[in-house]
């Protein structure tokens, strides 16, 4: 049992910064967790101070039921991942795989077993003679995650990894980490700014800005019900419509139309969030003028300049794009409409 | 080709085979001189002789002043490249205040540490000590002397090695030392070489510190033994002098070939992807 307790974790730098901030958090036994938010938010000084890099200036860290807050961190029995991998480059693959092995004074004929059966699993046979410095991306990131798995703790910390690769192998990478984790079972927190790279690997998802968490919850949740109108910016590959509003009797008034909030709600100014994917053409709801058309693939996105100065986008199948200044009226699915305070931008 | 053309061309090896020639000689002298049956300070094409290296091996001091040459430089480079090695990578990785201003303070007050204005009391000193006419002392003097740019050199290679190299092998489980010996020196082990080379170049050419040191002509080392060759009239010992010299050259041009082909001078530098 491996799984991860944070209680009040502060971690604050020499210099007066609060990267992370009084921050709870309970990442269960072979989780796949991600960590999510944008720039500076600080994902990776979390990452760290789980890994024992960073102390924790208060609260506590437990791994598998113990407390490490004040350990250091090879004791920890955590790997990590780093974002620019960190490959020693005077060593060979072999060797830089075998490190953590090395460290225990593992006798050399057990450091080169592990290493080949290592690389081997990852598809790295061929390679265990060659430098860092002679590999591809992908391949860097294969000797990394090798390494770490030598180690064979049983919680795995990866700080952002497949930023490096380009798309393409972005997503065979996404494919491949998934499943081995899955098939070692390893608690794994996973550091991404990417947030579909997060949708599409997590079990559960931490959305984080400037040290504190948004919203935790499972990738459905987190796409389908945004806590806040941060996380409804933040997630989803094209931007959440999010538009100021009235309730009125019971009715939502937005860009001139009248729409039903799913449910009783008291009269407040609101902000109104709509997916884009969850809105569509009916008889009924907020007209506007068709903009622009953008091609997303399967899909377009197309934007509509509405009364009161709003523009609202939507995306529809491909083959279906209506023509560039045509009249849309366009309402969401029902119950895909989410109410939230037009001050404080929680979700009502 | 113009005319002009051609006439720069000329200008221009003419200029070339000038400064060649300007460089050229005195390595032609140290090939040549040692050689020769009555060896001037003029270049000219040898009357072959091995007579000059029998005089310069049956020299009293000559061999000798070349061990005490390596002694001395040995214990110099070595004081030298460890503690600039370890001063390095604490300054590099420790955050205390006024580190730069110490480091710029150091690097200044060396060159007067070892310089001329010190000469006196670094005498008088070593003198109290009972520590002149010692090879190991004037050594060590010496590395005070080249260690504050050696810091400060060696300083700039280790904060180019990611932390990142360091932290992964902690999170692994490294121990400081373990650190240090598998990550930190084999990385920063082009610049320690580079180190290495310059601290025993500056201890063999030093000529004013063991000259101070070492008031007992056995235990002068070589570069101060080279400028007291000289014969009963006074003049310039010529029958030994290029031999000398000859050999006076081969440590540094051979340590250099040594390191470079062993740890290179050049860097690894870190991944990017
Ligand atoms: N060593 C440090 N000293 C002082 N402040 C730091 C240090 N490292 C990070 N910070 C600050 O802490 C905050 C969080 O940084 P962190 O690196 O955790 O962000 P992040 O979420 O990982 O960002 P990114 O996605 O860009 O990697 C930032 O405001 C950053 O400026
Ligand atoms: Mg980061």
């Amino acid at each position: 049992m491996a799984g991860i307790e944070l209680a009040g974790v502060s971690t604050v730098y020499p210099n007066g910064v609060r990267a992370v901030d009084a921050l709870d958090l309970t990442v269960a036994d072979g989780e796949f967790f991600a960590l999510l938010g944008p720039s500076g938010c600080g994902k990776t000084t979390l990452l760290r101070t789980i890994a024992g890099l960073e102390q924790a200036s208060s609260g506590s860290v437990s791994i598998g039921g113990a407390d490490v807050t004040r350990l250091e961190p090879g004791v920890r029995k955590v790997a990590m991942v780093f974002q620019d991998y960190a490959l020693f480059p005077h060593m060979t693959v072999s060797e830089n795989i075998a490190y953590p092995l090395r460290v225990r004074r593992a006798p050399k004929p057990e450091r080169a077993e592990t290493a080949a059966r290592t690389a081997a699993g990852l598809g790295l046979a061929g390679l265990l003679e060659r430098r860092p410095a002679q590999l591809s991306g992908g391949q860097q990131q294969r000797v990394a995650l090798a390494r770490a798995m030598a180690m064979s703790a049983e919680v795995l910390l990866l700080d952002e990894p497949l930023s490096n690769l380009d798309a393409r192998l972005r997503l065979e990478a996404r494919t491949f980490l998934k499943r081995l984790q899955r098939d070692l079972g390893l608690t794994t927190v996973f550091v991404t700014h990417d947030q579909a790279e997060a949708l599409a690997m997590a079990d559960r998802i931490a959305v984080m800005s400037e040290g504190r968490i948004r919203q935790l919850g499972s990738p459905r949740d987190v796409f389908q019900r945004p806590a806040d109108t941060f996380v409804a910016n933040f997630i989803g590959s094209t931007p959440m419509n999010l538009l100021p509003a009235q309730v009125r009797n019971g009715r939502v008034e937005v860009a001139g139309a009248h729409l039903d909030p799913g449910g009783p709600h008291p009269d407040a100014p609101v902000t109104v969030g709509i997916r884009p994917e969850y809105l569509h053409e009916a008889p009924e709801g907020i007209t506007g003028t068709v903009s622009i058309v953008e091609n997303l693939g399967v899909t377009s996105l197309v934007t509509l300049e509405c009364p009161q100065d709003v523009t609202v986008g939507l995306t529809v199948p491909e083959h279906e794009e209506p023509p560039v200044g045509s009249v849309l009226t366009v309402a969401p699915r029902p119950g895909r409409l989410l109410l939230y305070d037009s001050d404080t931008g929680q979700l009502t | 080709m113009t005319p002009r053309q051609v006439a720069r061309r000329l200008a221009y090896t003419a200029f070339m085979a000038v400064v060649l020639a300007f460089f050229a000689v005195p390595m032609l002298w140290l090939a040549s001189a040692p050689f020769d049956s009555d060896p001037g300070l003029g270049l000219r094409w040898p009357d072959w002789t091995l007579t000059n290296w029998q005089v310069t091996f049956e020299h009293p001091y000559a061999l000798s002043s070349l061990v005490n040459s390596v002694v001395l430089c040995v214990v110099a480079t070595a004081v030298t490249t460890v503690f600039a090695t370890l001063a390095a990578y604490t300054l590099s990785r420790v955050r205390i205040p006024g580190r730069d201003a110490l480091l710029y303070v150091l690097l200044l007050l060396s060159s007067v540490v070892t310089g001329t204005a010190a000469m006196v009391p670094i005498f008088v000193m070593m003198f109290q000590l009972g520590l002149t006419n010692s090879q190991y002392a004037t050594g060590l003097v010496i590395a005070g002397g080249l260690l504050p740019a050696a810091i400060f050199i060696l300083k700039d290679f280790v904060d180019s090695v990611p932390r990142s190299y360091e932290e992964s092998a902690r999170v692994f489980g490294a121990s400081p030392t373990q650190v240090l010996l598998h990550v930190v020196l084999p990385v920063a082990r082009p610049g320690i070489a580079t180190i290495l080379v310059w601290a025993f170049v500056q201890a063999w050419g030093n000529f004013l510190l063991p000259f101070l040191l070492m008031r007992d002509v056995s235990s002068q080392p070589a570069a101060v033994l080279l400028r007291t060759l000289r014969d009963e009239g006074g003049s310039a010992n010529l029958t030994v002098i290029p031999v000398f010299s000859l050999l006076y050259a081969i440590p540094v041009v051979a340590l250099y070939l040594f390191v470079s082909k062993r740890y290179g001078f050049r860097f690894h530098g870190g991944i990017k992807a």
